[in-house]
């Protein structure tokens, strides 16, 4: 394998090891344990394996194209710098692993937690190897919503779901900053490439686009980081279990906008616009995030307030801009990841063992845990800059950068000072942290008796604290050879002198070293008293939150700005809505006439009137106008009514030469009276005169306002088509169709060719929306309630049914059953006739007026007479029509055509046709469309059959229910 | 003219069905989007022109020509709109009918007017 494929199944295998942590069952806690923990150690195996290539000969990469048209590849790209991030996401994703596979409960549902880890454990490293500056956004957006999963993961209290939100929120918004920010970046370069990126620093920084790039980037950044002002929400997101808080936290995807500065660090950093930026948000996220870590009640707390800070630390350190500061950045980006993920262990174990993080209540536990309180002393001797620990050298070099001079500024000059001091307040809390927690008087009332953890669960903190010692004893041989691979990946061969020892002699850095320290326990013994008062947050800054600033915010936008936008713009009543759409129409149809001034009619000569069209007409408009004037008292008047104009409609096809629309439209009209006649039942009684006068102003109003509406869309749309209809008919696409109907459709019938061969695909997403439209009418009518009024069986039958309980020989039912006698012997003997009507339709539909359509709904025609006839149960009895495999084996029928068609070779739905000789029928086509006409034939069949025999049964479920209710009594 | 009568037409069925939508009660407003149907496809229909006694259907052996027969592309587009208007009635209808069974009024509003 490749080390390019290699890289490839590094990244893949942690999505995979998700989803099938994911499907494993919810109390597979060991499972999922070990799945994960041997994702993670192949991961760190991979890259271990790959260092060498990195080291010796550069970036190990893939290229994959996607859509190279618009410069987006798949593209990886692992140098040293993230050959650094992807080691600490791994390994200590692995140690993660075993550390949570002891802190989860058992309770909880482990394996959806270890497929959450491993999911953001992808996200994560794809956003160190992307090569395409788009796809490393693509992999930060995934980190923050694995993130936002992760936070909420205990998704039953309210902290964690406002911590989970506010995360997302923060982070997911600067994503949305970082994308634009990457656009115009690559717009500037020419390419999304990190290496085009790379090599084109020059244009980038003269670019006009670079500062509202550079803002935007950082903005991205800034958010992912909890660099001030957007540090609040990583305190928040402590609501999620501690192995969460120590991966993604403090180790891993905080560090996502470190990362995304050093990567481009080299083409971006040295401008004021950088300095001025990046220094100031670094400098007071890391005296704001210390200062305000020593004031914290809770364990966690405190060390998410130093997390934030030493965050700070790091992007000031890249602000500086000087290779050496960016040196000193890589190395305390690793120094931090080790201490601060085994110090949010020991903060998890304390949890764990004791049931509280409260330092009020925690105190003395040395006694109970001296192994685990000896560990972490350590871990926070080097958070706190003790010499022979890690955080001491990095500490060290970040104090060198703070003195040496960089712009001359007065930021640059005064940093020294505020560097000690910051130094300071991380020895005062990191005291805090000790002194509070493991020594003092015993702990009372403490939830559980606290006591050694499980050893595994301790190993992760040895192994981490085991490390911080050797690099902090001897840097050179430990560390050193891969801190220069991730230099020389960031600078890019310019890598400055620098020399990793304990002891560069009495310099200016040790002396600030010494007075943090002895400054550091200074203070602490001065603030002791205000601290034991336990007051929770720090003095001053106490009232200046940044969670109630951003939650007033998204309550003023997602709650005041929306309530009034609703109040002002919304209605819940349909009328006014209506009249605006209307309305809106009518502008429309107005808008070329205003714009383009008066147009007459056209040039067209008149078809001379025949009068019968005349009278045609005459009855059409009537129907119409006393529909419109019946439908709220008359509606089964209304119902004939609307038939005439759809007869009209009809008849107006035929005499207009479209054989085909009124075939269709008389057999819809028929099928549409049906369904109408089936609603009527449930609707309830309208009471006439409402106003027995006169209506209301109000009312008479609203009336004439809807009627001239009415009146001036009914005008402008019988102008528009005179004008339309008086004007001769331009070149269009017709002549395709006509012209090419036979020769490459096979069939006479220029419509239908259209619809089931040129434009089949058009046809079968219609006949979908039928098929979800049929299936949403039988979804609606299963959970049916009719009012309560209509639950009685009609007057009719009421009086039918009486009559036959009055008289000894008849039983209920016979009335109606003997008045059908004869139209039903006659509906029976129709269905043949009218099936073989469809047959018929349908064969000729390719030549003549027909097709799938029309014979469809006359073939479910033929199935409602009989309900008709003979009532839903005798049916049933006799007959099982299936709707839903009609519409099902229809539907596929079409598809299975159209996919056919790539069999050959051809795009979808490309038809093939040839005439065969059909013993007694004679000549046929046989197109491929046939075949799909037939699938579109079956498909309505069902969807029409469906409906109609979903409303029928109403009526049959209505009686039951009436007649449980009298049982019932 | 058949031109000035199919506008006529299709302007009345238009107006009695935007009258029928605005009014309050379904069933109006179901009986107003089928006479809106009717007016919307016949005047997509009519872009084609009247065309009388000349159906877009080839005669064995003649070639296709345009200006021969009636456009058969509206016709294409209004057979499709006939069978989708028919789901939506359908679908409507039903709507209606749920609408009237959960809430007890058959306004469009789902509750009287105060």
């Amino acid at each position: 394998m490749s080390d390019g494929t290699l890289l490839l199944v590094a990244l893949v295998l942690p999505f995979l090891g998700s989803l099938l942590a994911g499907f494993l069952p919810t109390h597979a806690r060991n499972a999922a344990a070990v799945l994960a923990g041997s994702v993670s150690l192949v991961g760190v195996a991979i890259i271990v394996w790959l260092y060498a290539a990195v080291a010796d000969d550069g970036p190990v990469r893939l290229w994959l194209a996607w859509l190279p048209m618009l410069g987006l590849d798949f593209t990886l790209r692992l140098d040293g710098l993230a050959w650094l991030f992807a080691i600490l996401i791994f390994g200590i994703g692995a140690l993660v692993v075993l550390y949570a596979r002891y802190y989860m409960s058992p309770e909880d549902p482990v394996p959806r937690f270890f497929s959450f880890l491993l999911a953001f454990m992808g996200s994560m490293v794809g956003v160190v190897v992307s090569g395409n500056m788009v796809q490393l956004v693509f992999f930060w957006e995934l980190t923050s919503l694995f993130s936002f999963l992760l936070i909420g993961y205990w998704h039953h209290t309210t902290a964690a779901r406002d911590g989970a939100r506010m995360a997302l929120i923060v982070t997911a918004s600067g994503g949305l900053c970082l994308l634009v920010g990457v656009l115009l970046l690559g717009r500037i370069v020419g390419s999304y490439d990190v290496d085009q990126i790379l090599a084109s620093g020059d244009l980038l920084r003269d670019s006009s686009l670079y500062v509202p790039a550079l803002v935007l980037i950082l903005l991205g950044a800034f958010t992912k980081s909890a660099q001030f002002p957007f540090h609040f929400w990583l305190p928040h997101a402590m609501a999620a279990p501690t192995p969460v808080s120590a991966y993604l936290h403090s180790a891993t995807m905080v560090k996502a906008g470190i990362f995304l500065l050093m990567r481009l660090w080299p083409v971006m950093a040295g401008t004021d616009a950088w300095f001025y930026i990046v220094v100031p948000a670094g400098l007071i996220t890391l005296l704001l995030g210390a200062f305000a870590a020593i004031f914290q009640q809770d364990l966690k707390g405190l060390l998410a307030y130093s997390t934030i800070s030493h965050l700070g630390l790091i992007t000031l350190l890249l602000g500086l801009g000087s290779p050496l500061a960016a040196v000193a950045a890589i190395f305390h980006t690793l120094n931090h990841a080790i201490f601060k993920a085994s110090l949010f262990m020991a903060a998890g174990i304390i949890d764990h063992e004791t049931g509280t993080r409260d330092l009020r209540k925690l105190s003395g536990l040395y006694r109970y845990m001296p192994f685990t309180a000896t560990l972490a002393m350590v871990a926070a001797a080097a958070m706190a800059g003790v010499p022979l620990l890690n955080g001491f050298i990095s500490k060290e070099m970040f104090f060198a950068e703070a003195v040496a001079d960089h712009t001359g500024s007065l930021l640059d000059d005064s940093l020294p000072y505020w560097a000690t001091l910051a130094g300071v307040f991380s020895v005062t809390y990191s005291l805090r942290f000790i002194l509070g927690v493991f020594f003092g008087p015993p702990p009372v009332g403490l939830p559980h008796r606290p006591h050694e953890p499980a050893h595994w669960m301790r190993f992760p903190i040895e192994l981490l604290v085991l490390i911080c010692l050797l690099i902090g004893i001897v840097p050179g041989l430990t560390v050193g050879p891969v801190l220069a691979t991730a230099v020389q990946g960031l600078l890019n061969a310019t890598a400055p002198y620098y020399s990793l020892a304990l002891w560069h002699g009495f310099t200016l850095p040790l002396l600030m070293s010494f007075i943090a320290l002895a400054g550091g326990v200074v203070l602490y013994a001065a603030l002791r008293r205000y601290l034991d008062s336990g007051i929770e947050g720090p003095p001053v800054l106490r009232e200046l939150k940044g969670q109630r600033i951003f939650e007033k915010v998204l309550v003023t936008l997602s709650w005041q700005w929306a309530r009034a936008a609703e109040a002002a713009l919304g209605t819940r009543r349909l009328q006014p809505q209506m009249r605006i759409v209307v309305g809106l129409a009518v502008v429309a149809a107005l808008a070329p006439f205003l714009a383009g001034g008066a147009v007459g009619t056209g040039t067209l000569p008149g078809t001379p009137v025949a009068p019968a069209f005349a009278l045609l007409w005459a009855v059409g408009i009537a129907c119409a106008l006393s529909a419109a004037y019946q439908a709220k008292y008359h509606r089964f008047a209304a119902l004939v009514l609307v038939g005439g104009s759809g007869l009209v409609t009809v008849i107006t096809f035929i005499w207009l030469s479209a054989p085909d629309l009124a075939v269709t439209q008389l057999l819809v009209e028929i099928v549409t009276t049906v369904l109408l006649l089936l609603g009527l039942r449930w609707l309830p009684k309208r009471i006439e005169n409402v106003y027995p006068n006169r209506p209301p102003l109000k009312v008479l109003i609203r009336r004439y306002a809807d009627f001239t509406i009415a009146c001036s869309l009914g005008g402008l749309m019988a102008f528009l088509s005179y004008c339309l209809m008086t004007r001769p008919l331009p070149e269009s696409v017709s002549r395709f169709f006509v012209e090419r109907a036979y020769s490459e459709g096979g069939g006479r019938n220029i419509v239908n060719v259209i619809l089931v061969d040129f434009r089949g695909f058009d046809t079968m997403g219609e006949i979908v929306v039928l098929c979800l439209a049929a299936l949403t009418v039988f979804a609606l009518l299963r959970r049916f309630r009719p009012a309560p009024e209509s639950i009685e069986s009609p007057e009719q039958q009421r009086i039918q049914n009486a009559y036959d309980e009055a008289a000894p020989d008849r039983r209920p039912g016979d009335t109606a059953t003997d008045d059908m006698l004869i139209p039903r012997l006659i509906m029976h003997w129709l269905f043949p006739v009218i099936a073989v009507l469809a047959v018929y339709l349908f064969m000729r539909g390719h030549d003549l007026p027909g097709g799938g359509f029309a014979a469809g709904i006359t073939l479910s025609i033929a199935f409602v007479v009989q309900y008709m006839a003979s009532g839903t149960r005798w049916v049933e009895d006799h007959l099982r029509v299936l709707p839903l495999r009609w519409m099902g084996l229809g539907l596929l029928t079409s598809a299975a055509t159209g996919v056919g068609s790539w069999w050959f070779g051809y795009p979808f739905l490309t038809s093939h046709f040839q005439y065969v000789e059909l013993p007694f029928i004679g000549k046929m086509p046989t197109a491929s469309a046939l075949l799909f006409d037939l699938g579109v034939f079956l498909l309505v069949v069902g969807a029409t059959v469906l409906i109609l025999i979903a409303l029928a049964h109403q009526s049959l479920r209505s009686s039951r229910a009436a007649q449980a209710a009298e049982g019932g009594e | 003219m058949m031109e000035m009568i199919l506008s006529i037409g299709i302007g009345v069925f238009a107006a009695s069905g935007v009258w029928l939508i605005l009014r309050p009660r379904t069933y109006q407003v179901i009986i107003g989007l089928s006479l809106i149907s009717y007016a919307v496809n016949l005047f997509i229909f009519s872009m084609g022109r009247v065309r009388i006694d000349a159906p877009p259907i080839l005669q064995p052996d003649v070639p296709g020509d345009p200006a021969a027969l009636a456009d058969p592309i509206p016709q294409a587009l209004v057979l499709t709109a006939i069978v989708i208007g028919f789901a939506m009635t359908a679908l409507f209808l039903v709507v209606l009918l749920a609408a009237r069974g959960r809430t007890g009024t058959d306004h469009v509003d789902g509750r009287e007017p105060e």
